[in-house]
């Protein structure tokens, strides 16, 4: 067809540009099992590493012989903290300014926790090792719960004290007992308390936000590959942050970082369970040190669960205020963080508690107070964002659950409290009271929208009604209405303020034109299911008018890609997502120039139209991208270097605070404790849509993982520091059973800030869908007098309230 | 090792005879032995349906059988269900639909559902989540796996009755 008969809709339809739902270019090779994880990664001599675990979660280490071990065919090498000590590698830092044990040294802390690392010919030789090995542990004081932590003679890290047993300063200032990592503070305390203490009316509440696990379906691993004669390392690996991992080995092994190849292969799930450093990387890098082999291990699924990267496990003590109609006037939140062994969170820098400080969430609340304790336990280190950016999903769930006990303590509708409470849209850019610029926002429409959808009024009617049948004993099932609002922070973020281990939290992207009017795009992301090479392609198609088709995204090997640092935290789109379009434009800066040349008129002459520069006032004169990209290359044009590529690097001025309006109804059986979704409505604002079919997909996805960790998911101990649910018998993954279809909308309140508007969407659906979910399991016995009851909420938990509030008779 | 084993077994219409020790999980000849790496790992309990294929014309989990156990038998994974040039409905729909994200537990979940739909050509919705219950996903929700499946299911019928 000849260019000219193509209309503009057609020339815009063919680009496969932002907003459409193109079908993704990932899903050929995965359905056809052509995926390339890196369990699938197979090396010549390649050896299988495993660790030995301690059955104890508190235990002093006697003796570890290997002897039995290095007689057992196929086992070529047993390290321990010995063999690492001289290197310097038997400890390794965390993201979080702390420092966690590689192989125990001389004690274990945890259960689970990695003692020594096997190396053998294959898996079941490293097994037959591991059994082999003998350790003899003197058992030690279990402390499970931070507050008895907190108060116990035992100090379970002899590196928080001095000689005289006194608590050292940690990483975020002074420790106020031997167990306490540190206290973070955030907005006025004094003025918060006056506000709270001379309020009319005040609601308190404690609820706990139970530990759980990320648990994507592909566990953690790597392979690592020393190649001596070269110097050079490779390592592919379960990797969310691959230039982090990189920088991290380099600093701990002292190899230098070009000699370091560090590649994220197919990823399947992260969900922040793959964004921090573990041992077996440590001890699969050494491995394949001493024995010139490749080293591959894989964590098993009790490993995964037991032993990388918790989620949560956070005590809050809440107060808020109000006027008697309803205004909130403070708001106090007090932290208890149980943060296991090592304090090994994957934050920023200077925010040991995440981002809990946006937990006055998107209300209008002038004065707040936030305080947070990190505390030593005897439990796995972790405290990982799981679908979540660093901690919002905990700051959504209090202010959410404050809201719900505040609108019991005043008998209002809580549908309406939040109504009476929102930011209004021409507050923003707001700052809140604990310190957030928040950059847009519109909730009131939003939220209108929702309870338009479900027919709120109709759905509070039926309740009154169910209420009114159950007392006179007409049914034993009750209906509750889970309500949530959430404003959601990421895009981590301004380098002025974020950081991982000193290093910025910017992102990239680079991007090289090829003559025929091609392109390859690298981003110093990784996509672990988000559809990165769909997506980022549809905002370069937009951005420079090649089609999406005819440009390749690649991501994640670091002797390609520019510096990133990472996918996690929603921050690819907002972030990477930047250094793309920004990407994009440079190319089309010198793409009008070239134009400008090829037409012969002046560069301010021609303008861009989707797919082509015109002369302005005669578009019958063009020049199309594709024959600027050839002319790029094969013309010498005055004053223009030849090619045509491109290099961002995007520091975001701000974050970008998605929101979003959700609302769950369900059924509950008083006599089984079993609950019914009956319907779930989820309205996302996440900015400009680059796909709305993928961004339905991430909601759907999202909403699943809130269901699982709001109705029963949850990593137990019991008090001997046991692992209770380190299976997926006891740990629980929703299945196509359990899971109802989802009603999917949207408003659209772009960034100001971010070069398309578009704000990132992974996390909301989590972030907002746990509070959703418990809140219909509460509400439904708001009637009864509960006023609140700790997730999970599973089917026995939910029979025990029903129980305690007298239902059963 | 002595204590290895002579097994033969059909892969993909293809046979594979090889030594290993009984002990040895299927999924570990599968991926380890015979580069078979469409099948994957998520539990090696049963519970996650990510190592899913077809033996003798029943859905198995590959990490619950012992390589002695399939000694004999026909196997179909995911590289025999459909590649480049003959593409199972399945395999579009789920492209289509937007049935899958990272991708790990789809070659599993494609390979139950061809046998949920030879068992049931017609399912509804909930005969389909019933019989999809045994693969996890944490990926998607299920709602575009559902989805993929009924449209694979529409299209095959469709061809059926062209066919007939
Ligand atoms: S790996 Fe076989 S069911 Fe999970
Ligand atoms: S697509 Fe990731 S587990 Fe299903």
């Amino acid at each position: 067809m000849k260019d000219e008969v193509i209309t503009r809709e057609e020339r815009v339809a063919n680009l496969k540009g932002m907003g459409c739902s193109r079908k993704r270019v990932e899903d050929a090779r995965f359905t056809q099992g052509k995926g390339n994880y890196v369990d699938d990664i197979k090396l010549d001599g390649m050896l299988f590493g495993d660790f030995v675990r301690s059955p104890y979660a508190h235990a002093k280490i006697t003796n570890i012989d290997t002897a039995a071990a290095l007689e057992v065919p196929g086992v070529l090498a047993v390290l321990t903290a010995k063999d690492l000590e001289p290197l310097g590698l038997h400890w390794m830092p965390t993201l979080a300014g702390d420092k966690q044990m590689v192989l125990a040294d001389g004690k274990v802390l945890f259960q689970g926790q990695e003692v020594a690392f096997v190396v053998a010919e294959d898996r079941y030789a490293a097994a037959d090792g591991i059994e082999a090995v003998e350790v003899e542990y003197e058992e030690l004081e279990v402390l499970i719960d931070p507050f008895k932590s907190m108060q116990s003679d035992v100090v379970l890290r002899e590196d928080t004290v001095d000689e005289n047993g006194k608590p050292m300063d940690g990483a975020h200032g002074p420790r106020t007992h031997h167990n306490h990592i540190f206290t973070w503070e955030a907005g006025d305390k004094d003025p918060t308390f006056e506000v709270i203490d001379s309020a009319e009316v005040v609601a308190e509440e404690t609820m706990y936000y139970h530990r759980t696990h990320p648990c994507p379906l592909e566990t953690c691993g790597c392979v690592a590959s020393m190649d001596k004669v070269n110097g050079k390392l490779t390592l592919w690996g379960t990797f969310q942050a691959p230039h982090a991992i990189r920088t991290v080995v380099s600093l701990i092994s002292g190899i230098e970082e070009h000699n370091i190849r560090v590649i994220s292969p197919d990823i399947g799930g992260g969900f922040g369970n793959k964004v921090g450093a573990y041992p077996g990387y440590v001890c699969s890098v050494v491995a394949s040190i001493v024995t010139g082999k490749p080293v591959k291990w894989i964590e098993d699924r009790m490993d995964n669960l037991m032993t990388t990267a918790f989620a949560r496990d956070y005590w809050m003590k809440g107060r808020i205020s109000a006027t008697k109609d309803g205004k909130i006037t403070g708001l106090h939140c007090h932290v208890t963080a149980d943060h296991g062994g090592f304090d090994a969170c994957a934050d920023p820098t200077k925010f040991p508690a995440g981002f809990m400080n946006i937990c006055t969430g998107s209300y209008d609340i002038p004065t707040a107070y936030l305080e947070v304790d990190g505390v030593y336990t005897n439990k796995a280190p972790g405290g990982v964002s799981y679908r979540c950016s660093f901690r919002v999903t905990e700051a959504v769930y209090f202010i959410e659950r404050m809201i719900e006990v505040l609108a019991i303590e005043l008998n209002m509708d809580a549908a309406e409290l939040r109504r009476i409470n929102f930011i209004k849209k021409e507050q923003f850019p707001y700052t809140a009271a604990l310190g957030w610029e928040y950059d847009s926002g519109d909730y009131h429409t939003a939220w209108d929208k929702a309870l338009k959808a479900v027919d709120y009024e109709g759905l509070r009617a039926e309740q009154a009604q169910r209420i009114e049948d159950f007392k006179a004993g007409k049914t034993r099932s009750l209906m509750g209405i889970g309500l949530s609002f959430f404003t959601e922070i990421v895009g981590a973020g301004p380098v002025k303020n974020c950081d991982i281990l000193g290093l910025g939290m910017f992102d990239s992207c680079e991007i090289r034109i090829h003559p025929t009017g091609s392109a390859i795009a690298r981003l110093g992301t990784i996509s672990q299911g988000q559809g990165h090479a769909t997506t980022f392609a549809q905002i370069l198609a937009s951005e420079i008018g090649l089609p999406a088709d005819s440009i390749t995204i690649e991501e994640g090997d670091t002797d390609t890609a520019p510096y990133g640092l990472g996918t996690y935290g929603s921050r690819s789109t907002p972030v990477a997502g930047a250094a793309t379009a920004m990407a994009g434009r440079k190319i089309r800066a010198k793409a009008q120039m070239i134009a400008a040349y090829l037409l012969e008129v002046h560069d301010d002459d021609v303008e861009f139209d989707v797919d082509r520069f015109v002369v302005k006032g005669a578009p019958e004169r063009f020049k199309t991208m594709k024959e600027i990209a050839f002319a790029a290359y094969n013309q010498a044009i005055p004053g223009i270097e030849p090619g045509l590529e491109a290099v961002s690097y995007y520091d975001p001025p701000n974050m970008t605070y998605p929101f979003g309006a959700y609302v769950c109804v369900m059924d509950i059986d008083v006599d089984t404790g079993v609950t019914d979704i009956r319907r779930f409505y989820a309205l996302d604002d996440c900015g400009t849509r680059i796909n709305p079919m993928v961004i339905e997909g991430q909601v759907h996805g999202g909403l699943t993982e809130a269901l699982a960790v709001a109705l029963g998911q949850e990593i137990a101990y019991d008090e001997m520091g046991n692992v209770k649910t380190g299976t997926l018998m006891d740990f629980f993954l929703p299945t196509a059973w359990e899971v109802p279809n989802y009603e999917t909308d949207h408003t659209v309140t772009p960034s100001p800030h971010h070069p398309i508007g578009a704000k990132g969407v992974g996390e909301s659906p989590h972030v907002g869908g746990v509070p959703c979910f418990s809140n219909a399991v509460q509400d439904a016995f708001r009637a009864f007098g509960l006023r609140h009851t700790n997730m999970p909420h599973d089917h026995w938990r939910i029979w025990k309230t029903a129980n305690e509030l007298g239902l059963h008779g | 090792m002595s204590s290895k084993k002579h097994y033969s077994i059909t892969v993909n219409g293809k046979q594979e005879e090889f030594l290993a020790e009984p002990r040895e999980l299927l999924i570990y000849t599968l991926r380890e032995r015979l580069n078979i790496t469409g099948p994957h790992i998520g539990c090696e309990t049963s519970h996650c349906g990510a190592c899913t294929v077809t033996i003798d014309g029943k859905s198995v989990k590959a990490c619950t059988m012992f390589v002695a156990q399939a000694d004999g038998k026909y196997v179909t994974t995911i590289e025999g269900i459909g590649g480049l040039d003959d593409l199972h409905p399945l395999q579009n729909a789920f492209k289509e639909h937007h049935g899958l994200q990272c991708g790990y537990c789809t070659p599993g979940m494609i390979t139950r559902a061809t046998k949920l739909l030879e068992e049931n050509p017609n399912p509804t919705e909930e005969e389909i989540r019933f019989g999809m219950a045994g693969n996890i996903c944490r990926c998607t929700g299920y709602q575009n796996i559902v989805k993929s499946i009924q449209a694979a299911a529409a299209e095959m019928n469709a061809a059926k009755e062209a066919a007939e």
